[in-house]
């Protein structure tokens, strides 16, 4: 209402300005910018010069002027939807990368680090029991070797070729069948009864070393694939919500312009195109921002959790290797290390017992912080509780290799569940991590797969309302323009 | 009794390279006799040192290591260090259980105890049954590392050590040893097929492989040195963890010979068919038990118990256990207390 009065006064003045110069002005472009060719025939005029004359003459005149403003209205909402369009397929991309991509790719070089580990301890542990090894580790060790050679495939499939992780991938193609030899020739000799089965174990088991750096580094390599994913997925689109802004600002401009020259409050095409650029705009920033957080708490809650539970399951496979190994060794192989005490010569598998005992605490530590529910929380704590009696029963087992009953140590690290062996405490320590993984990844899942979906439907949705929007100004300003013919 | 040292002391020479030593050595005395003499010491003894292969010059006022234990009559047999043993009832002892043939433990042993055996393992029993008397658990072995076997004896987490040990001078000043129950020496190891014939120029430009911080090692350092060893022959990079590792890499190619001493080497080639001892061994050493320092009584009482088993005991256990590797045996190595 108060616009209307308001808007009484202002007519009248552009009225008188516009209406009278309407009728002499209206022909000149038409036939100046004609006059234009015959007479720049001789000095030879550049086409740019021209339009800019052109433009200039027609700027003078107000169709001429709503034609300008016409055109560059409609460049900015459409500019606007495709930079809306452009920067949303990135990250929508990036956001799919994440979900059906990097992640999967991060847990397969993660399960090819797990699972060499795991063969690794299932050879060690199946080396203990004699000769004749026990069906069930027999059985995990070739199912872990099968594993890791099929995640090999897949990572050397979506690896660039001469890339870092490429050459990686072949050099742990390369040593798998070695280590797999050597293991085989441990056995061998362990059947004979021969002390020198230990010594290939011991060569196997410092191959096996070496492959788990590899397979660490793709892994961590796979690991910042994902992250740079999350990083391209994430950012807010600040090119199109500036456009946007333009593109409203340019819009209402017009409208106010149109509304002082012509006291017509509403033009239907120029509100429509505002309304659509208007719903482009919050479907670009509410989108984004649920999308955004949906990643994020993919992130925090589901790849940080699985990075540092995967990192916990590897050190206690890694630890309970160790602890076979120091059996199988019986002492063939010390290492020097400086402690406040001073120097000391130790056992070198039984040192790095310790030392993966105590990552294997840390990490625990860690992976309780992370989660964030109960369901997460209950295994992490289950795990920790095994992992104490884990650490109880190894001194014991500790003690009576000390004392020269080796018998008595190997029941209390392999033996049957009347000997309360540390493998009870490893293996339940293996199956509550991985509870606690499966629970993360379907976090990681849900969340990811919400952040994903705010993204559906924005990219066409933001073309296809561009378009109607720039339709809507042409025709608003093409309605106006009418009015001068 | 000279010429019974001599004879000893020859044991595993070529005749020819002891005769070259000895007249070496005699024209070397002939010179040095007049310097020498002023320390009081007689022929007899000049003669003695002369024969123990060079050992005087690396470390003058040791030699003949082997020879440097107690009698058993020397004194008592039942002191302090026995008693506590008795009392506890059983003896503790330190072994090696990678040692085929000598101490190791059989992986499929059907017994729910799986005891270790071998040559070192008799001897153990033998002294734990004579110390503490023949009953169950007398004894209780302990396996512990090459170069933890004298600091296992220092701290007394062990009565003693039987596990392949030279007795040498080195050792001499940190542990008390028994008298020799073995003799043995360095000796190359290399497939049978293989044209390596021992120390000697056959090893020029071969890989060979020896344990981190092993006699093995120094003595190759030294043959090199004398030139017995082609200065093209690579062992320096070639260190393993332990003894056993030598014959994996060996077996995998990418060693083509093993220096390690002749027992160990017998226990290697007992664990593979194809691989077989290369010439004589080229140094001389002698395995001892290894006792804490200052132990008298328990190094009379083990002497003891090994002047009976040589007699009887010795000979059974290495039919048992070497002969198959190691070729019949003349008998256990001549003894001589200090």
């Amino acid at each position: 209402m108060t616009y209307q009065q308001q808007s009484t006064a202002a007519p009248p003045q552009g009225q008188a300005g516009a209406s009278p110069a309407i009728p002499p002005q209206a022909p000149p472009p038409g036939p100046q910018g004609r006059a234009g060719g015959p007479d720049g025939g001789p000095p030879r005029r550049t086409a740019w010069a021209e339009g800019v004359d052109r433009l200039r003459a027609g700027a003078t005149t107000e169709p001429g002027r709503l034609r300008i403003i016409g055109a560059v209205l409609a460049v900015l909402v459409v500019a606007f939807g495709a930079v809306t369009a452009w920067e949303m397929t990135e990250r929508s991309a990036a956001a799919d990368d994440v979900l059906h991509s990097s992640q999967p790719l991060s847990a397969d070089a993660a399960d090819i680090y797990r699972s060499l580990a795991d063969a690794n301890t299932a050879a060690s542990s199946g080396f203990l029991a004699g000769g004749q090894e026990p069906a069930k580790t027999r059985q995990r060790y070739e199912d872990d070797i099968s594993l890791a050679a099929d995640k090999l495939v897949t990572a050397a499939a979506n690896s660039e070729p001469g890339s870092t992780s490429a050459k990686t991938i072949t050099d742990l193609n390369k040593m798998l069948p070695e280590y797999k030899g050597l293991v085989e020739r441990a056995r061998a000799n362990n059947r004979q009864g021969y002390p020198l089965g230990g010594a290939y174990l011991r060569y196997a088991n410092a191959k096996m070393q070496i492959m788990l750096e590899d397979a660490e580094r793709l892994y961590t390599v796979e690991n910042q694939r994902l992250r740079s994913d999350y990083d391209d997925a994430t950012p807010y689109p600040w090119i199109a919500i500036g456009a946007g802004a333009v593109a409203i600002g340019g819009l209402v401009w017009a409208q106010r312009r149109n509304y002082r020259r012509t006291n017509r409050v509403l033009n239907h095409g120029m509100v429509a195109a505002t309304a659509a650029t208007t719903v482009v705009l919050l479907w670009l920033v509410v989108g984004h921002t649920v999308a955004r957080a949906g990643l994020n708490d993919s992130y925090d809650h589901g790849v940080r959790s699985m990075n540092t539970l995967n990192d916990a399951r590897l050190a206690s496979l890694k630890a309970r290797s160790n602890e076979n190994l120091t059996l199988v060794s019986r002492g063939a192989e010390t290492k020097d290390v400086v402690t406040e005490a001073g120097k000391q010569t130790v056992d070198t598998f039984d040192y790095d017992f310790e030392v993966q005992m105590k990552d294997l605490t840390k990490k625990l530590a860690a992976a309780a912080d992370l989660a964030d529910d109960s369901t997460g929380v209950k295994p992490v704590e289950a795990a920790t509780g095994n992992m104490k009696v884990w650490k109880q029963r190894h001194a014991e087992a500790r003690e009576q290799d000390q004392l020269g009953n080796y018998q008595g140590a190997l029941a209390r690290v392999i033996g049957s569940k009347a000997d309360k062996p540390t493998g009870e405490c490893f293996d339940n320590v293996e199956t509550n991590l991985k509870a606690a993984l499966t629970h993360e990844r379907a976090e990681f899942e849900q969340a990811a797969g919400d952040g994903r979906g705010a993204m559906n439907g924005l990219v066409v949705g933001a073309a296809v309302l561009a378009v109607l929007a720039a339709a809507g100004a042409v025709l608003g300003i093409g309605r106006r323009l009418s009015e001068y013919r | 009794m000279n010429a019974r040292r001599l004879r000893a002391s020859l044991r595993g020479w070529g005749g020819v390279g002891a005769m070259a030593v000895v007249c070496a050595l005699a024209a070397v005395f002939a010179l040095l006799l007049p310097v020498t003499q002023s320390r009081g010491n007689d022929a007899e003894d000049l003669a003695g040192q002369g024969t123990a292969t060079g050992d005087q010059i690396r470390a003058p006022k040791c030699t003949d290591p082997e020879k440097q234990s107690l009698s058993p009559s020397s004194g008592d047999q039942d002191g302090k260090t026995v008693q506590k043993i008795k009392k506890r009832g059983y003896l503790i002892i330190g072994v090696d259980q990678n040692s085929y043939r000598f101490g190791y433990r059989d992986p499929n042993s059907e017994s729910d105890d799986a005891e270790l055996e071998g040559f070192d393992i008799d001897l153990a029993h033998e002294i734990a049954d004579k110390i503490v008397g023949a009953k169950p658990n007398n004894v209780r072995f302990r396996a512990i590392p090459t170069d933890q076997r004298i600091p296992a004896i220092q701290d007394e987490k062990v009565d003693m050590v039987v596990r392949t040990m030279t007795i040498n001078c080195d050792r001499l000043k940190q542990v008390a040893f028994s008298s020799p129950y073995f003799e043995t020496g360095q000796q190359v190891l290399a497939p049978k097929k293989s044209g390596i014939t021992g120390l000697d120029k056959s090893l020029a430009k071969k890989r060979i492989c020896t344990a981190k911080g092993s006699t093995a090692w120094d003595s190759l350092d030294a043959a090199e040195k004398d030139g017995a060893l082609p200065a093209s022959a690579d062992f320096r990079d070639r260190t393993v963890p332990n003894q056993l590792d030598c014959l994996v890499r060996l077996q995998l190619g990418e060693a083509d010979a093993v220096v390690t001493d002749g027992a160990l080497a017998a226990s290697q080639a007992a664990q593979d068919p194809t691989v077989g001892l290369k010439g004589e061994p080229f140094t001389d050493e002698f395995y001892g038990v290894a006792m804490k320092k200052g132990a008298d009584d328990l190094v009379r009482r083990v002497n003891q118990i090994l002047v009976d088993y040589r007699k009887d005991g010795w000979r059974t256990s290495y039919d048992k256990w070497l002969a198959e590797s190691l070729g019949e045996s003349s008998g256990p190595p001549p003894v001589q207390y200090k």
